[in-house]
């Protein structure tokens, strides 16, 4: 168990972080994300709810279809990522005005109090504080799910579907953070561990703790963030571009708009990248990298990626070095290791389009 | 034939003037799933205390000091390979290198296999 975000964690369960993550990418694993922060953003009408949303995040929320979700990020005024985070549009009868909120368990007393600060009138937010979540991720996850919600099935990638289970309200999302197929379920606290047991008797899942989760976003390069994005990366240094959609990138009206169509139009002057270090030696966090003989930047994230069977880590670069295939050299503990900028993700996604 | 430990975890099996030199299981057991191993080159002088090798689970990486001071006269060549190997077996087949121990003397200042335990609280 280790301190995560004011909660007690564990990094692995009895099986070890390298079984964890194989089991997950074989079968289906389940996590516990509930230190995770749920709020509703609500009005009493979407448009109004998407432009108080589209004031804080450079995703087009607008044209979010009813139970449409979308990953986007909460920017600081200068186009610096405050956090990163999942919206929903809601598709309940009588909460047409409302949206559904996921953001990280560190950021989430800041992110409140930055969005209640900047709604307007009439649009509020509601913080969720009875609510876990779960996340069931795998190929054989939403099958697991399917035994119990047999509708979950054909639900796309992105989008969530509402069940009743047993009297138990769910919240089922086509989502999650390995780049498996899988689902993030919230569901009242006082159900969860009833419901977990419940998921823990099939034998298809075991559960996985915070070592593979964060060695399962790695390989599918995803972003952790106070990591890999902070207050001082814009979304496009990030290569997050694929987040803003056309009619934001041309109609701005986001924190940092001016840099970011800026860095759209010019390309920012780093870049996040892959890299693949030769041999068999985890690059970490911190690690420099380095070309021609000169510092060109540093890895964020870095380990050992079991499904790669290899070391695998993500960084900013320059953005001249920023292409696949270019060369450059990592100082791990004092000695240079031979790397290569690869694209991303390291394992193919396998989402359910 | 004996054993001593280090307070970081190391074990020294002593045979003659040489020495077996390894990582414990309670190591390995918190390292969790070893994936890479640097060791030595056979010939190069250590120091009581000094870094002698580098492991890297999937975790964290780690230093290995050497328990006693000598020359190394062989290495596990096997074992970066197939780093698992220091979780499977630790104490046997997971060895790391052998020490020509420079100065017998310094076990004295290690623990026997009761006050290693102990330690532990095994």
């Amino acid at each position: 168990m280790v301190p995560f975000a004011g909660y007690s964690m564990p990094v692995q369960y009895r099986d070890g972080i390298l079984t964890e993550h194989l089991w997950t990418r074989a079968h289906a694993g389940l996590f516990d994300v509930s230190h995770m922060g749920q709020c509703f953003v609500h009005s009493d009408n979407w448009e109004k709810t998407a432009a108080a949303l589209e004031a804080l995040v450079p995703a087009d929320i607008l044209n979010l279809k009813p139970g449409q979700q979308r990953y986007s990020q909460l920017l600081g005024a200068d186009g610096g990522i405050l956090d990163d985070l999942m919206i929903t549009r809601s598709a309940y009868e009588g909460h047409e005005g409302w949206a559904y909120l996921v953001v990280n368990a560190g950021c989430k007393d800041a992110d409140y109090a930055h969005i209640a600060a900047h709604l307007p009138a009439g649009v509020s937010l509601r913080v969720e504080a009875d609510l876990a979540l779960i996340a069931l991720q795998g190929p054989e996850a939403v099958e697991v799910i399917a035994t119990l919600v047999p509708a979950i099935r054909t639900v796309p990638f992105m989008t969530y579907h509402a069940a009743q289970l047993d009297g138990i309200w769910l919240h089922i999302s086509r989502s999650g953070y390995t780049g498996e197929d899988g689902v993030e379920i919230s569901i009242p606290s006082k159900d969860v561990l009833a419901f977990c047991d419940r998921l823990l008797a099939d034998p298809r899942v075991r559960p996985i703790g915070l070592g593979a989760r964060d060695s399962l976003r790695l390989e599918a390069g995803l972003c952790l963030y106070g990591h890999d994005i902070d207050t001082t990366t814009s979304p496009i240094e990030a290569d997050l571009k694929w987040s803003i959609q056309k009619r934001r990138r041309e109609q701005g009206g986001f924190p940092g708009a001016d840099r970011i169509r800026r860095e759209l139009a010019e390309g920012p002057s780093r870049l996040r990248v892959g890299l693949l270090p030769e041999g068999r030696q985890p690059a970490r966090e911190g690690t420099e990298i380095m070309a021609n003989g000169r510092r060109i930047g540093v890895v964020t994230s870095g380990g050992f990626g079991p499904s790669v069977n290899g070391p695998v880590a993500m960084g900013y670069v320059e953005t001249a070095f920023a292409t696949p295939g270019t060369p450059v050299t990592l100082i791990v503990r004092g000695k240079e290791l031979p790397a290569r900028i690869a694209p991303m993700p390291f394992v193919p996604h396998r989402y359910f389009r | 034939m004996t054993t001593y430990y280090t307070k970081d975890h190391e074990y020294v099996r002593v045979e003659g003037d040489t020495g077996i030199v390894g990582i414990t299981d309670y190591a390995q057991s918190q390292l969790g799933d070893v994936v890479f191993v640097e060791l030595p080159e056979v010939g190069k002088a250590v120091k009581a205390g000094g870094e002698a090798a580098v492991v890297e689970s999937v975790k964290a990486a780690s230093d290995v000091y050497a328990p006693v001071s000598g020359e190394v006269v062989a290495v596990n060549d096997g074992l970066p390979d197939s780093p698992a190997t220091i979780n499977e077996d630790p104490e046997g087949q997971g060895w790391f290198m052998k020490i020509r121990l420079a100065d017998k003397g310094e076990l004295a200042g290690l623990m026997d296999e009761a006050a290693y335990k102990a330690m532990i609280g095994a």
